[in-house]
């Protein structure tokens, strides 16, 4: 009785379907994220002056590598979504490799940058814009490493051979995902690192 | 009806728990969700009861403040997370919505599966945190939830994750309702329990993350400190009213709407009747859906938020009750010059009209500043949500109960037992709550163990009545064992009814239907000849 269903939906249905759920998944992490960025608002509009003394602790060279990596990793993301579209599973491969491992390099950057500011006595407790920063951060951070999970997963079952120019919804979707990823990214930069 | 091989137990054929445990029929999860929100429902009642006997008298007798803040805590905390959010959705819902398209699952059957196992996780995480119960009130405000020593970080993570599973169903019944329907079955065809619970679904997936983000910055704020919603380091903790009642007024039409989709569907299958005003049922699912985003702020009036946006907030409430007046009147419209029988599904359907025009009339009452300054934190609230909460949502909840229960059992119920429950309910309810319109007119203030000696009077009958309504409960889910264990078997359609789940047999099959239907009209041709072209 295991997966009745699955046998007998079309496959173009089947992958609209798919494609509706990943979006509709997408506008409740907007929703997640949106409830830190209102409380960003909020408390900003309350103490622009602090939010402009504490975001010069932070490191503006790190920060902008880090953009630049998740950047570069959504354009190997969306290569490979073509290159499987044209049936070339290696090279697709190897993009999403690429990006599984710019992510690791984007978490280590930011390992890096929350040691510098726990050494300097900057905790999440600290004060409310690093409330924010390490929240806002550290929940993305999360969605990152669920990502790098996600794309590793699609590049193995890609490498065995299980989607063709005829079927790579998942590819698709997972792709969907990581530009999504690296979207609350290009928001966190400026809003965090570039107030002045 | 149709010539469906008589397998006679249908998708309950195979036994055993792992033929549970692992299924991804919907059916069969649905039903898993219906026993699991049913045993919270009992918990649940037994502190509400508790809370009863504790004000029966005046002075705290039988159990400590703490344990009386435990207790209320616990029964709003269960009922609305645990029972009232996911039964009908998850449970009749799950059931339902595939049956209702001419379906033979929902779009994503393992996500199904895996929902039901998040909740089934959430609740434990829930009962994990009664080593050190909560007693913040269901609302959790900061900053008492951020100080108290009870488990608030465990209890938080365990309502975030039966949130996720909230989200995670409400995502499936959207995309089933987008992309599974049956050929012929067009937007203007479904079932009006469908408008009803696609309405849900959109408000589940686009509220609950918020409410899960809230309850994470609580956590954190208790573990590491974070300052959100502490004022000594320039955080807000009304900020966390905001957010929370962002999620959570939105969820009282998680609530409601679904009810009134089967109120939709129950009322012109016993008045024999087309509904009246379809689209307009259809599309006020839709409104108040939307409407209900903009009025969280009406929970927070004397919270010491600003005139202006009391103000407004006050005034986008009083649009809600136009939608909801607009099912109203077309419900009342259908039953006009129907054939009306008094089937127990149809006495719960009329009870939830009676009891929800009464919880909803008193709302204006709360979102009126100048009253809700008046009777905020009173007993009229208390009476007020649940007149709509547990006169509306359970009413629906039970109508739909005994109306589906010939298809998901395979039998019948005892129709004479069934309306002596009724009735017990029917008098329980009104003898409890309002009673307690009265008491929170009065003055007394909801939340406390102890109250002044002149409130005893109608503290007593409303204790009386929690009795009375208990009782009444047993009864019917004694009678729906007794109709389990030996009830007739159920026809296919015994209620002569037009929607798609009728139009198998009782149980269905594991697909459903054997044959994929064609739908060619809507499913309220009631009296009508040969039925109208949509």
């Amino acid at each position: 009785m295991t997966g009745h269903v699955e046998e007998r939906t079309d496959p173009r249905v089947a992958f609209e379907a798919a494609k509706l759920g990943v979006w509709a998944f997408l506008a409740t992490e907007v929703l997640l994220f949106g409830a830190l960025f209102t409380a960003y608002t909020v408390f900003r509009i309350q103490y622009p002056q602090l939010f402009y003394e504490q975001h010069l602790k932070l490191n503006r060279i790190l920060g902008t590598v880090n953009t630049l990596v998740l950047i570069s990793s959504s354009l190997l993301v969306a290569l490979g979504v073509n290159a499987i579209r044209r049936g070339k599973t290696r090279f697709m491969v190897i993009c999403y490799g690429a990006t599984v491992l710019l992510g690791a390099v984007f978490l280590c950057v930011k390992y890096v940058e929350w040691t510098e500011e726990f050494h300097k006595g900057l905790y999440p407790g600290t004060n409310i814009f690093f409330s924010l920063y390490f929240m806002m951060t550290g929940l993305h951070g999360i969605h990152v490493l669920a990502g790098m999970c996600v794309l590793a997963y699609v590049a193995v079952l890609a490498h065995r051979g299980r989607f063709s120019e005829s079927y790579y919804t998942p590819v698709e979707l997972s792709g969907l995902y990581w530009h999504f990823v690296d979207l609350v990214w290009i928001y966190l930069l400026p809003l965090l690192y570039l107030i002045g | 009806m149709n010539g469906e091989p008589e397998t006679g137990r249908g998708y309950l054929e195979e036994r055993g728990w792992r033929s549970w445990a692992y299924t991804m029929d919907h059916k069969r999860i649905g039903v898993m969700y219906l026993c699991t929100t049913i045993a919270f429902f009992f918990i649940g009642g037994i502190f509400a009861l508790l809370l009863r006997l504790e004000l029966l008298s005046p002075q705290a007798k039988y159990f400590s403040d703490h344990a009386y803040n435990v207790f209320f805590t616990l029964h709003g905390a269960m009922m609305i997370f645990l029972f009232i959010i996911p039964a009908i959705p998850s449970g009749l819902g799950n059931f339902f919505i595939p049956m209702h398209i001419g379906a033979r699952d929902v779009a994503f059957p393992r996500l199904n599966l895996a929902s039901y196992w998040i909740f089934v996780a959430g609740f434990l995480v829930v009962i994990a945190s009664l080593v050190s119960p909560m007693d913040t009130g269901w609302t959790f405000y900061t900053p008492y939830s951020a100080k108290t020593g009870a488990a608030v970080a465990t209890l938080s993570f365990g309502i975030f994750l039966i949130g996720m599973s909230s989200i995670l169903t409400g995502l499936n019944f959207i995309v089933t309702i987008h992309m599974m329907r049956a050929p012929g079955m067009t937007w203007h065809r479904m079932p009006l329990f469908l408008w009803g619970m696609y309405a849900t679904s959109i408000i589940q997936v686009i509220a609950t993350p918020v409410v899960g983000v809230t309850f994470l910055l609580l956590a954190m704020e208790r573990i590491f400190g974070v300052a959100f919603f502490d004022p000594s380091k320039g955080g807000d903790p009304v900020l966390f009213q905001h957010f929370f009642w962002f999620y959570s007024h939105p969820v009282v039409y998680v609530m409601i709407l679904p009810a009134m989709g089967i109120i939709s569907e129950v009322i012109p299958v016993f008045s024999r009747k087309p509904i009246f005003g379809y689209k307009a049922i259809a599309y006020s699912s839709l409104a108040i859906a939307f409407l209900g985003f903009l009025v969280w702020g009406h929970h927070m009036f004397t919270s010491g938020m600003s005139p202006l946006a009391n103000a407004f907030f006050s005034f986008l409430t009083f649009f809600v009750a136009v939608p909801t007046a607009v099912k109203v009147f077309n419900w009342i419209a259908t039953l006009y010059k129907g054939s009306i029988t008094f089937e127990a599904p149809m006495l719960y359907a009329l009870t939830f009209i009676f009891l929800f025009a009464v919880g909803g009339l008193t709302g204006p009452f709360l979102g009126a500043l100048a009253t809700d300054v008046q009777l905020h934190d009173t007993y009229f609230v208390v009476a007020h949500f649940h007149y709509t909460m547990m006169g509306g949502t359970v009413m629906g909840f039970f109508a739909g109960l005994h109306y589906w229960f010939p298809k998901m059992t395979g039998k019948m119920l005892n129709e004479k037992v069934a309306r002596i429950a009724w009735a017990l309910v029917f008098l329980g309810f009104n003898v409890t709550f309002f009673t307690m319109f009265i008491t929170g007119f009065e003055g007394m203030p909801r939340r406390y163990a102890e109250y002044l000696p002149r409130y005893h009077v109608e503290n007593v009958i409303s204790s009386i009545g929690s009795a009375i309504l208990a009782v009444g409960i047993l009864v019917m889910f004694w009678n729906f064992l007794q109709g389990i264990r030996k009830g007739p078997p159920a026809p296919g359609n015994p209620w002569r009814a037009l929607t798609l789940e009728w139009q198998t047999s009782s149980p269905p099959i594991t697909e459903n239907f054997p044959e994929i239907p064609v739908v060619t009209d809507w499913p309220y041709g009631y009296g009508e000849p040969k039925g109208r072209t949509a």
